[in-house]
């Protein structure tokens, strides 16, 4: 926008030939980062219509295939991913301001609380597997079949059927589930990854206030991945809880 | 730098207003809003669901994305995202859930 900056940071070494200066490149960074994530926003849109189309065809089914996730589980990682996209943007407020202990103890962080994430979420895969709502015939000799609870039946590992739903579209449910949240934790990893290049380069002291689009734009991929999440935490687990206790 | 540089306290700000929305979206799901009006069963859940998720996602979009300090082709690269949304969306579900409506094709 301003060319005021120019002339002092011209000889930044992270400055690219074919951009005029630091504030070119940085602004064509950010900008590039959004067109990919607006790619991904088409990508869970497709599976987030699956979703709305089943679930406006069989509704019980999926209020009965969502009260048996655990809402506790799902909330606490709600809060974890929250928590970790303040830290990522504390971190990029820390490189902005050239403190870069503080700033590699926010990536530090970020990190963990990936971590914890994708460890919650792991509990929560080992619970279905051992509920056998796993869809299909993916695991050998463990094909999708819960055992359907009778009416009084409180057994929480039982899969309760409301109205008119069928044990069928439960496991329609269960592969957008898999689907979206398996997705969704992939996109994590991946983050994780990158969160783990970035506090190589903070280390090494690469990011300052003249250069730190590396730090912003997989800030930008990180808030993206909790957006995905606010999302499919009230659509996945919270749908169907009122039709238990209304 | 002409970029501006988001204080902490909007941060902490939008962290809060995060976490009391994660806990409204938890109460309101144990909550019934069908309501019977026009002879009909109006289902609310949903659409608080969707309403709470909606302003969390533009919470972090505007200010932990920066959106709200980018330039106007970052605006219109966002927006394009949630236009091509509506499109696919509508014209898919225009298609889906207009099919029981006449009683032609079988």
């Amino acid at each position: 926008m301003s060319h005021a900056a120019t002339e002092e940071v011209h000889g930044h070494p992270a400055l690219q030939h074919h951009f005029a200066n630091m504030e070119q490149q940085r602004e064509a960074g950010t900008l590039g980062m959004w067109v990919f994530l607006v790619t991904e926003i088409m990508f869970f849109g497709g599976m987030f219509l699956a979703y709305t189309l089943y679930r406006s065809n069989y509704p019980f089914a999926f209020a009965s295939a969502s009260n048996h996730l655990d809402i506790t589980l799902g909330a606490v990682n709600t809060g974890v991913l929250i928590l970790s996209s303040f830290t990522m943007a504390m971190a990029v407020y820390f490189t902005q301001v050239g403190k870069s202990r503080p700033q590699i103890l926010c990536l530090i962080l970020t990190l963990i609380l990936g971590l914890t994430f994708l460890g919650i979420k792991a509990v929560e895969y080992k619970s279905k597997y051992d509920d056998a709502l796993v869809p299909g015939r993916l695991i050998p000799n463990r094909p999708f079949g819960p055992t359907v609870a009778r009416e009084g039946d409180t057994d929480h590992h039982k899969l309760h059927l409301l109205g008119n739903a069928t044990v069928k579209q439960v496991e329609l449910f269960y592969w957008l589930y898999f689907a979206m949240t398996g997705m969704h934790a992939l996109h994590m990893i991946i983050g994780a990854g990158l969160l783990t290049f970035l506090l190589y380069g903070s280390i090494k002291r690469r990011y300052g206030p003249e250069y730190h689009s590396p730090v912003e734009v997989i800030g930008l991929y990180w808030h993206f991945v909790d957006i995905i999440w606010i999302f499919l935490f009230p659509l996945l687990y919270l749908l169907g809880r009122h039709f238990e206790h209304g | 730098m002409s970029e501006h540089i988001v204080p902490v306290r909007v941060y902490l700000t939008i962290f809060v207003v995060l976490l009391v929305g994660t806990g409204l979206t938890v109460l309101a799901a144990f909550h019934d809003f069908t309501y019977h009006a026009f002879g009909k069963e109006i289902a609310l859940n949903a659409v608080i669901a969707l309403t709470i998720a909606v302003t969390k996602a533009t919470f972090v979009v505007l200010y932990f994305m920066h959106v709200r300090y980018s330039s106007k082709l970052v605006w219109m690269i966002v927006t394009s995202a949630l236009f091509w949304m509506a499109i696919m969306f509508s014209l898919t579900l225009a298609d889906y859930w207009t099919r029981g409506w006449l009683p032609v094709g079988y």
